[in-house]
């Protein structure tokens, strides 16, 4: 008790009044860097909207002068000639990742179960960087590759050397080939997240490994795998420049249903807009069209990604 | 003993027909047939990748064996046999230093914010939700942001007007907003793996927030956040669509497309009119002339390639690497 009541040598005063709160600066310090990184998550808020800013905003002219007779009857898409027929590229749009999906899901799916479940561990590891090699090829590449050698090797082949040049059906393959990546390393990622104690559990009951991936694994994973398709769906249609270059279409598409025709997408028909924005003012919703299509896109795609994203997050939830 | 030799024949035969019923057939067809295909499915996946590089090797190579550097230092030309790419190099360079300086401290600032501030509020959840439908955005629609914003709003940030603003830093910008949530979620997942253990040593000892995110969490991260980084880049550098929607010049290279290149590295790049490999990809690619849609298209992506692919391997080396060491 005495030495409580003793000063302490050369030191201030005990007691409550005592500071243990540090040096203000590195306060300061801790709070500015959480602001800092605070703000720079809240950007991608921002940007968020600055995308609908910028899609609407300009694209209000167009919703609101255009005669939307014209673009529901229109048969064709030709906006410098004030054909707006969103028939056409909706159209476009579906084909092309109709026959997309036909290339990647089987592939995409049957390369993820062969490495999940079948492959030895070296040979995965060997195979599955290539895979990834593949997912980083740029999109332009499939397109030039599309248009030089899926055109007249494999659709002029198959269906005659008239459709030897760009057509939607070459284009559709190239985007299957570049979604294939994207379908294996979730539908995979979904199927590795199924707990082996399932596969011991089928096995020991005597199914073979065909039964177990399919009666077992496959069903478990599904909601990955649903995933991977809607994502890979959703890359598809946004996929832009293999249907620019391979598509067989320059600025303007007739409406048709035949994937051995040229046509465009909805964002073909954004790019060659694009190009030609310079040059070609056309009508005065030629320009406003295009924010009006990346709406149109915009909500496709971010629905899928929507639901896309439940399904991932049920298998996390899950396992 | 005749009994029981009967007997013991009997039994022998009887356990023999049990295990091949247990057993079943050897060879089941069935089961092989479905291996096999899975298999094809694979190595089909693997043999187009192999056609694909091939092709493109086959239909540059002659540029390169004709015309060597001239076709890398050369300017765009109308002129099939004199057209180089030099421009483009020049453009997709700065691009790759946009989004090294923009997209980087962003995105690891945000995942930083994620991971190691956030409350787990609404909010939080909100801002996580926003970035992964970001993710998923068609670049074309980027595009349209930065023709919108960037090159209209802000006159391409050179206070120019008219083509003019379609400059090459707002273009940058642009691929580097369009990286920004591969970089942030990467980096997240970078962040999720640091041990608690480590974090918690370091409150042990004094540290504040920032102080164990600056010397444990950043350093262990470090190969992760690196690896998304690189990702990054090769995707902004091979990305077309937003290119052509925010203005690269485009059309036929008749008088060089009336871009100067001077030094590579000098900054006065940003503020003029840009094309960028991909870009002249496109333009090559849509040409009637085969010299220019086969041969200097595919040389082009040759050069285009040659950098994707090295930064995607070591990104990817990078990774296996240390996911190899960390389980170890």
């Amino acid at each position: 008790m005495a030495a409580t009541t003793l000063p302490p040598p050369g030191g201030p005063a005990p007691g409550p009044s005592v500071d243990l709160s540090g040096d203000p600066r590195r306060h300061r310090r801790e709070r500015t860097m959480g602001a800092i990184f605070f703000l720079s998550a809240f950007l991608s808020l921002v940007i968020s909207a600055l995308i609908l800013i910028s899609l609407f905003s300009n694209g209000t002219e167009f919703f609101t002068d255009v005669d939307w007779g014209n673009v529901f009857g229109a048969s064709s898409w030709n906006p410098r000639q004030d054909q707006f027929g969103i028939t056409t590229i909706l159209a476009g749009s579906l084909i092309v990742t109709g026959i997309a999906m036909l290339v990647a899901a089987p592939l995409g799916l049957g390369a993820a179960v062969y490495l999940s479940e079948y492959a030895r561990p070296n040979i995965r590891t060997a195979l599955k960087p290539i895979i990834e090699v593949l997912a980083g090829i740029p999109s332009v590449v499939l397109g030039v590759f599309a248009l030089n050698w899926i055109a007249p090797e494999v659709v002029g082949r198959i269906f005659g050397r008239e459709h030897s040049a760009g057509s939607m059906m070459a284009a559709g393959i190239g985007v299957g080939i570049l979604t294939i990546p994207l379908v294996a390393s979730v539908s995979e990622d979904a199927m590795r997240a199924v707990p082996d104690s399932l596969r011991q559990a089928s096995a020991g009951i005597g199914a073979r490994k065909m039964s177990t991936t399919l009666r077992v694994v496959l069903p478990a994973a599904v909601s990955g795998i649903v995933a991977a398709m809607i994502l890979a769906i959703s890359r598809a249609i946004g996929e832009t420049m293999v249907v620019f270059i391979a598509g067989g279409a320059a600025d303007s598409a007739t409406y048709t249903t035949n994937p051995l025709d040229g046509s465009l997408t909805m964002t073909a028909a954004m790019a060659s807009l694009a190009v030609g924005t310079e040059n070609v003012r056309g009508s005065g919703l030629a320009v406003p069209s295009l924010y009006f299509v990346g709406v149109v896109l915009f909500f496709f795609t971010f629905l899928l990604n929507l639901i896309a994203d439940r399904f991932v997050r049920r298998v996390r939830q899950v396992y | 003993m005749a009994l029981t030799s009967i007997g013991a024949s009997g039994e022998a035969a009887v356990q023999a027909q049990v295990e091949a019923a247990l057993r079943g057939r050897r060879t089941e067809v069935r089961g092989r047939v479905f291996e096999v295909g899975l298999l094809v499915a694979l190595l089909v996946s693997l043999l187009i990748l192999g056609v694909l590089l091939s092709r493109i090797v086959i239909d540059g190579w002659p540029v390169y064996t004709d015309r060597g550097w001239r076709f890398l230092d050369g300017s765009l030309s109308g002129n099939a046999d004199r057209a180089g790419i030099s421009q483009g190099i020049v453009g997709s360079f700065w691009i790759a230093i946009c989004v090294i300086v923009v997209a980087f401290p962003l995105g690891v600032g945000a995942a930083i914010y994620l991971e190691e501030y956030a409350p787990r509020n609404r909010l939080t959840s909100f801002i996580e939700l926003n970035i992964r439908n970001l993710a998923g955005v068609p670049s074309v629609v980027y595009g349209l942001l930065g023709l919108a914003i960037f090159v209209n709003a802000f006159g391409g940030f050179a206070g120019a007007s008219g083509v003019d603003r379609r400059t090459l830093v707002a273009a940058g910008i642009t691929l580097a907003v369009l990286v920004l949530p591969i970089v942030i979620i990467t980096s997240s997942e970078a962040i999720r793996s640091v041990p608690q253990s480590l974090r918690e040593g370091a409150y042990g000892v004094g540290a504040t927030r920032w102080e164990v995110i600056r010397s444990e969490v950043l350093p262990y991260a470090a190969p992760g956040i690196l690896t998304g980084a690189l990702l990054s880049i090769a995707r902004a550098v091979g990305e077309a669509a937003p290119l052509i929607v925010v203005g690269a010049v485009t059309g036929f290279f008749s008088r060089g497309g009336g871009l100067n290149v001077g030094n590579v590295v000098d900054p006065s790049h940003l503020t003029d009119r840009f094309v960028a490999l991909p870009s002249i990809v496109t333009t090559f690619a849509k040409q009637p002339d085969e010299a220019f849609r086969v041969e200097n298209a595919s040389a082009t992506i040759m050069a285009m390639l040659v950098f994707v692919l090295l930064v995607n391997s070591i990104a990817i080396v990078l990774r296996n690497r240390f996911e190899k060491k960390r389980s170890q």
